[in-house]
């Protein structure tokens, strides 16, 4: 008996998964090709057009090519580290789908499925475990090329993320004061009855906007990667599709990190005056899908935008900008809420 | 067996495993490697006691923060086995020796102890509303006291820095 409920959930659960993943990689590979259109857009060339019609098969053409290129494995490298590196680095960059709600529950056969991996009640705190993990992938990948290049871009990776995840934390934190909770279910349902966080803390979410881009090591934030400095960066020696494993795991985090700032700041899967209609609920849940989507189509967009905007940093001016300006904002950020919190006696 | 059990065996023989392969293995990036596999395995024990709070900030400050570091240090100091200090067979002895005596405490604390046995799966010890609440009402004096600790450390670590840029210029 007991056994027939739990492989139920397990299959659920199963079947759950196997969609987020294949979901998330799906989108991300969209993503490549949403990438080279923007670009595109905003240096007013027309992009990618000869695969398929205006050009929607071009993510799968740059895939065969990839997996079809030779494989370079250098001599002087430590081969288990060296294949470990991508491996780790796409593994991290996938696992913290599990804890973002994508929806409201679905009944299926009168049983309420609800469209969470894992609703955890530590759920953003996983969260921010899975990014400080993600910085192995480039550390191990690199120091295994053997290379002073890829080692500087490795270098240049983990310091950023640990400088921007000071800033990233204490900003989390005012947000948790204001939500008194950690579960991201519980956030999406407080949103639903009142109003989004945005609101409450906006210079919050500038700040948290800014380290989410240090943190997929985007532009301006690209200094790992700065081709005209370290030709390459931390995945100089790669070829094939272990390169494709690198630089498709950005744009995995991009969606994610997309998907955490809907879900914190916009209200996830909420759209406004939806739970007071008459909806059946999957249709209700699909609608709210598809706003979750809307909302983290449009941080993508932003994300790219900035990208083909403003031109990358020095180093220096990276680390001003996280320990002198940010993190001093964020803790200016976390007394004030405080401070709001204990006068209006909440 | 339970499914308690089977995860309880399978999370020890990993973390003991782990422990073993860290100490013996003669590259430094791969003993970094297995301790955080060790670390992994103890969050799991973590969560298996229903801590969940404990078992994500073990990986966070652990696993995320002070592993990297030492990765840092290692990568940089680029350790070869030729730079590796000869030890000697004397010393070796000495520390299995001590070694011997510290297991030895340690098991005859262990047979003395009559604690209730581990409750697995329940109790609100390690949840984040339990432990918050324990740490500003109880233990708020050396809660504070710990974190004055951590700031002096900071700053002293800044000092440490600074001084060697003036006397660079």
């Amino acid at each position: 008996m007991f056994l027939a409920i739990d492989l139920l959930l397990l299959l659920e659960k199963l079947i759950l998964i196997i969609i987020v993943v294949m979901a998330t990689l799906g989108i991300a590979m969209y993503a490549t090709l949403g990438e080279r259109k923007v670009a595109a857009f905003m240096q007013d060339r027309r992009g990618p057009s000869r695969a398929g019609p205006g050009g929607i098969l071009q993510p799968l053409a740059d895939g065969i090519k990839l997996f079809f290129k030779e494989e370079i494995i250098p001599d002087f490298s430590s081969k288990w580290l060296f294949v470990m590196g991508p491996a780790l680095a796409m593994l991290t960059a996938i696992m913290s789908s599990a804890i973002i709600p994508w929806g409201d529950h679905i009944v299926i056969a009168g049983k309420n499925v609800p469209l969470v991996i894992a609703d955890v009640n530590i759920g953003i705190l996983y969260v921010f475990g899975v990014v400080s993990l993600g910085v192995y992938g480039i550390m191990f990948g690199a120091w295994a090329s053997n290379n002073k290049f890829s080692l500087i871009g490795a270098l240049r990776a983990a310091s950023q993320i640990i400088s921007y995840e000071l800033a990233l934390g204490i900003t989390l934190i005012a947000l948790l004061m204001v939500t008194g909770t950690l579960s991201l279910t519980e956030m999406v349902k407080q949103q639903q009855s009142g109003n989004w966080n945005i609101i409450y803390q906006p210079l919050g979410f500038f700040i948290f906007l800014v380290c989410a881009f240090a943190e997929c090591n985007r532009t301006p934030f690209d200094l790992p990667e700065a081709e005209n400095e370290l030709t390459g960066g931390y995945h100089l020696e790669y070829s094939s599709m272990k390169l494709g494993f690198y630089l498709f795991a950005e744009y995995i985090n991009m969606f994610i990190s997309s998907a955490v700032m809907a879900t914190l700041y916009f209200g996830g899967y909420d759209v406004p005056f939806l739970d007071e209609s008459l909806l059946s609920p999957n249709i209700a849940a699909l609608v709210g899908i598809v706003a979750l989507m809307i909302k983290i189509t449009a941080f993508i967009f932003f994300f790219m935008w900035v990208r083909w905007t403003v031109p990358r940093f020095r180093y220096d001016q990276l680390m001003n900008l996280g320990w002198k300006i940010l993190l001093p904002l964020a803790l200016f950020n976390m007394i004030v809420t405080g401070a709001v919190i204990l006068f209006l006696g909440k | 067996m339970s499914l308690t059990t089977i995860l309880f065996i399978l999370l020890s023989l990993m973390s003991v495993g782990g422990a073993l392969m860290m100490l013996t293995t003669k590259n430094p990036v791969m003993s970094v490697i297995w301790l955080i596999v060790v670390f992994f395995s103890i969050s799991g024990h973590y969560v298996m006691l229903n801590a969940q709070f404990l078992a994500v900030v073990n990986i966070i400050v652990y696993a995320g923060a002070i592993m990297v570091l030492f990765l840092f240090v290692i990568m940089l100091m680029n350790l070869n086995s030729d730079t590796e200090p000869m030890r000697n067979y004397k010393m070796q002895m000495i520390g299995v020796v001590s070694g011997g005596c510290l297991l030895l405490i340690i098991l005859s604390a262990l047979k003395q102890l009559k604690a209730a046995p581990v409750q697995i799966a329940v109790g609100d010890q390690g949840l984040i509303h339990t432990l918050g609440k324990t740490l500003f009402t109880n233990y708020v004096v050396p809660f504070e006291v710990a974190s004055v600790l951590f700031l002096s450390a900071m700053v002293g670590a800044i000092l440490i820095g600074k001084k060697d840029e003036e006397n660079a210029v």
